[in-house]
């Protein structure tokens, strides 16, 4: 450990401390208490009848044979749900329950609520459904050949979800005066989270007669909102716990169909009701990973160095499943942080999501940003071969630098992409190795960038994104409350380091209670790598509120000047003479007795973004991480066999509040990466036609959907690079969703590196590896990218260009307001009762 | 095949008649009486109230649902309850000693093994089965008596470690520290 790092240890007491989290214990001895592990007397099951058939018009639902089934208390129908939900205002097109429409195997039509989960499973067979077959849109294809019927009414046209197009600046022109275009198609498969915990709610009555839903999700707000809709009830009188989440990764991020049913069921048997879905089920829910086609044409002007980009065109065609769930989102996500990694001066993107049967894609670690970045880090690859430049020189030469202004208009403020690759360079020995391991044996590297929580809220409003209240009593016990969901990925942990750091206290001295609509402040929920960054800010500013009031109060007893009011070690002393002070549970008394009860509270709202174009709030962020990645692998020339025996991985995380934590969140992400990169595949396939032509899931099961095991795992070197940004708590920045993007990419360049062959596809198989070893075009991957019909893109010139941030050719849009007045007495304000 | 045999029939009131069953869990004598259909998992969590075990799947696929059974690593969601007469079943809830972790629970915590938790029960118990006869096992051998477990969110390394220092300080080392990451300032 060097000098420095001993003095940054020193500085903090639990920012950066390798410490235990803090439910840890309760993870390890099984108290941890997940949705299904909850049970309560008297407590009904139930249980969903899915769509056998991929599209269908639903004529009629029977439900009187399974009603009087034996142990069974009600059957639900879509008749039951007429009111839609959808996570985004825009694609608001699910119903609990199908109400005349079945779009995919999977799809929900009933729901048995019995006294056992077995009679409830058993009387689904006694519902009758009466379905008229509708023509299957089975892929992309069939969604831009099919305009009737329609899947939705709604959307652009026909089977197209949504088509969105930006120029920023004129890429034409670039194009045509640049010294060598480049093109290229790629394809990203779709995979799922596939949690370990399968989705489980409990729903009941509570004692005062409103209604408790306690469920699996990551984002109880959201929930809590879809439930008031549907179910046509004051938001104040439901409440929403978020259990601890056996893993999310995205896939329990919308509002779901088996919550609200469950919801409806307690409201109107009168007892809780519980749902736990089966791992098919959980396959069904999906929300995972689009299918993305895309083709990219990149200009080239040569520099002393190497080359530069003049210029970048990128089209996506995304699957998008059955409904809209995060789509539009995740189209706009599929072009938005191309820019934040290299410098594309004009950048042109054209995005499309169409409809079709399948399980609805959503967010999955990373939303919508691997799949092209998979296709622009291996299209870098192929530049850098084609121009005879090192491709990790050329990285470092065209990294965004900090400070930027994007051509679209995002401000990147921090970054150690630089560091990064500079550090899995030396690491992996890049430069006495690349291209120079021998035949089977190759490296390849890849960057990315990532946000630390999106700009805007899903919808709109003008109200902090996250919220912290401390209550401090005369125990010296602090209680910190917000909405923040655990999943996992130790966000509790977060909330409590903040609030013990300025505090001075343990870690241990810090209750919290998280993720609970009744019981705390909203925090809009644990997706797009927000929590940290948010949270964090949220629970310093209660805390500096709580110690500005303990520092007065101490101050005033001991008269000293409250700037020398000091915090360590469970005591509040004199900075100039340590020996003059107070424990801190003294100290809070004094407060308390100087103040009344005490308690703080502190928000957090993200900074406006400069674009303000339609489009613009897919993409701003008050902080970006970067990450680089070198993987090494191992080819089987004769069988294609793929081995991937090390991953140096760096990542700019900015501070590492819990650097244990901190290297699992990167170590999680290369294993999930690893998984997308070489075998996980959400893909589906038709039955023949004597069983129906039906599109099925290929492989519904854990053991058939393969995932990365304990004997997969390569040899990780993890890099923490520490560049803090203004914006993030103690300078922070995400961790959880940035270090997976540059997987998929790197081992594609390592295979090029290896045995020659250009894998433009994910997952990289070796199949595919011995098809392209046969080709002619020593390539696998796509060969074309369908015409779409563009609608007329939105023109904005790039800051360089002149422009203001606006489109030129935008009907004057109503420009978004920031409430300019804090929520609450700054620090500096407060002052004696 | 006729419709009889291609099923078993759930509805059978054979399956679905109350059988009294007597075993060991975590060392206690427990006695009840359930649905005989049922197995080890959904009696464990629903009939002992011991939900520490979890199911991922319930086919025997993830390794969630993994305890001992007379100290062989079983998948609970693989075994018929009614199997279990008289035997001695051991779950998560059981490691502890009083109120002192068992030194894979607390390397389990230190490490950052536990992310979710979700998987965690079920790795415990592979560990603890490896450990037991194997006090000094190897990064390969440590891999293969946990290539039956799922964990999706670790990347599996940060466990490993934790069953490397766990198997340390059960023969007397001293503690490791969690492994240090380079961090670059």
């Amino acid at each position: 450990v060097s000098d420095d790092q001993n003095q940054r240890a020193g500085a903090r007491a639990v920012i950066g401390q390798p410490l235990r989290r803090v439910d840890g214990r309760a993870k390890v001895t099984g108290q941890t208490r997940f949705a299904d592990d909850l049970s309560l007397p008297g407590m009904l099951h139930c249980k969903l009848l899915r769509s056998t058939v991929p599209h269908a018009r639903l004529l009629a639902v029977e439900t009187a044979r399974a009603a009087a089934a034996p142990g069974v208390k009600q059957v639900l129908t879509g008749r039951d749900f007429p009111i839609p939900f959808g996570i985004l205002p825009v694609s608001q097109d699910e119903h609990a329950l199908c109400t005349d429409r079945v779009r995919f195997v999977g799809d929900p039509i009933a729901a048995v609520i019995a006294t056992d989960e077995l009679s409830a499973f058993e009387a689904l067979d006694l519902i009758d459904v009466q379905l008229e077959p509708l023509t299957t849109i089975a892929d992309p294809d069939d969604a831009l050949a099919i305009a009737e019927p329609r899947l939705h009414a709604y959307g652009d046209e026909g089977n197209v979800h949504k088509r969105v197009a930006f120029d920023f600046g004129d890429v034409d022109a670039a194009l045509a005066g640049s010294e060598r275009v480049f093109e290229d198609h790629f394809f990203f498969e779709g995979n799922t989270h596939l949690p370990l915990e399968q989705h489980a709610t409990l729903a009941y009555v509570d004692p005062d007669g409103k209604l408790v839903v306690a469920s699996a999700t990551q984002t109880p707000h959201y929930l809590h909102r879809a439930l008031a809709r549907v179910l046509e009830l004051p938001p104040a009188h439901i409440r929403v716990i978020a259990q601890p989440n056996g893993g999310g990764f995205g896939g329990k991020s919308d509002p779901f169909n088996h919550e609200i049913v469950v919801a409806k069921a307690a409201l109107q048997t009168g007892r809780p009701v519980k749902i736990a879905l089966t791992r098919e089920e959980v396959f069904y829910c999906h929300r995972g990973r689009h299918p993305v086609l895309m083709k990219v044409r990149t200009g080239v002007r040569k520099t002393e160095q190497g080359f530069e980009i003049t210029g970048q065109q990128l089209e996506t065609l995304l699957d998008g499943g059955a409904y809209g769930s995060y789509g539009v989102a995740s189209t706009f996500y599929t072009g938005a942080l191309q820019t934040v990694t290299y410098r594309i001066p004009r950048y042109r993107f054209r995005g499309c999501r169409v409809f079709t049967c399948k399980p609805p894609c959503g967010p999955k670690r990373g939303h919508g940003t691997p799949q092209p970045r998979f296709g622009l880090e291996v299209h870098v690859d192929k530049m850098c071969e084609a121009m005879g430049v090192d491709p990790a020189e050329w990285r470092i030469a065209n990294a965004v630098p900090p400070d930027t202004l994007t051509a679209n208009w995002l401000r990147v403020r921090s970054t150690g992409l630089v560091r990064c690759i500079e550090a899995v360079v030396a690491g992996s020995q890049w430069k006495e190795r690349f291209r120079r391991m021998g035949r089977g044996r190759g490296l390849g590297l890849a960057c990315s960038s990532y946000l630390c929580g999106a700009g805007l809220p899903i919808y709109w409003n003008e109200l902090p994104h996250s919220g912290v209240q401390l209550k401090l009593d005369r125990s010296g016990g602090v209680t910190a409350f917000c909405g923040a969901t655990e999943i996992g990925q130790g966000s509790d942990n977060v909330l409590v380091a903040c609030v013990a750091e300025v505090l001075g206290i343990d870690p241990f001295d810090v209750r919290c209670v998280t993720g609970d609509t009744d019981l705390t402040p909203v925090d809009l929920g644990s997706y797009s790598s927000r929590v940290t960054l948010m949270m964090g800010n949220a629970a310093i500013e209660a805390a500096e509120r709580a110690r500005a009031m303990i520092a007065e109060a101490v101050a005033h007893k001991l008269g000293l000047d409250k700037g020398r009011v000091t915090f360590a070690g469970r005591r509040v002393f004199d900075a100039a003479d340590p020996a003059r002070g107070v424990a801190f549970a003294e100290a809070v008394q004094l407060a308390e007795a100087r103040f009344g009860t005490l308690g703080t509270t502190g928000s957090y709202r993200p900074p406006k973004s400069p674009g303000d174009y339609k489009g613009a709030g897919v993409g701003p962020s008050p902080a970006y991480s970067f990450s680089a990645a070198v993987v090494e692998v191992e080819v089987d020339p004769a069988s294609g066999w793929l081995r991937v025996p090390r991953v140096f991985i760096a990542h700019d995380v900015g501070c590492a509040i819990n650097p244990v934590l901190a290297r699992g969140q990167v170590e999680g992400s290369v294993y999930m990466g690893l998984g997308e990169a070489l075998m996980e595949e959400q893909a589906y396939r038709r039955l023949p036609a004597k069983l129906s032509r039906a599109n099925v899931h290929k492989f519904p099961s854990m053991l058939e959907y393969k995932s990365p095991g304990p004997l997969d795992m390569p040899e990780i070197v993890t890099y923490l690079v520490e560049e803090p940004d203004a914006n993030g708590p103690f300078g922070a920045k995400e961790v959880g969703q940035g270090p997976l993007l540059p997987i998929m990419p790197a081992v594609a360049n390592a295979v090029y590196d290896a045995v020659g062959v250009r894998i433009d596809e994910v997952p990289i198989t070796p199949e595919k590896i011995l098809k392209a070893l046969k080709e002619r075009t020593r390539r696998v991957g796509p060969r074309a990218f369908p015409d779409i019909d563009w609608p007329e893109p939105l023109r904005v010139p790039p800051p360089w260009e002149g422009g203001d941030g606006r489109a030129v050719n935008e009907r004057p849009r109503k420009r978004d307001r920031v409430a300019s007045t804090p929520v609450a007495p700054p620090v500096e304000k407060l002052r004696d009762a | 095949m006729s419709e009889g045999d291609s099923l078993i029939k759930l509805q059978d009131p054979a399956l679905r008649a109350r059988v009294r069953l007597a075993l060991q869990v975590n060392g206690e004598p427990r006695e009840l009486l359930f649905d005989g259909y049922k197995t080890l998992l959904e009696v464990l969590r629903e009939d002992l109230g011991l939900t520490g075990t979890k199911h991922g799947c319930e086919l025997g696929e993830c390794g969630a649902c993994a305890v001992r059974l007379d100290g062989d690593l079983v998948l609970s969601c693989l075994v018929a309850a009614v199997e279990c007469e008289g035997r001695a079943v051991d779950t998560v809830e059981g490691m502890a000693r009083g109120a002192e972790l068992h030194p894979l629970q607390a390397c389990f915590a230190d490490h950052g093994a536990a992310q979710c938790g979700y998987c965690t029960p079920g790795f415990l118990l592979a560990a603890e089965e490896l450990l037991g006869r194997n006090a000094s096992p190897t990064r390969e051998e440590i891999a293969e008596a946990l290539s039956g477990q799922l964990c999706r969110c670790t990347g599996y390394l940060q466990i490993f470690e934790a069953v490397e220092d766990a198997a340390g300080r059960m023969r007397g080392d001293p503690p490791t520290p969690p492994r240090p990451c380079k961090v670059l300032p």
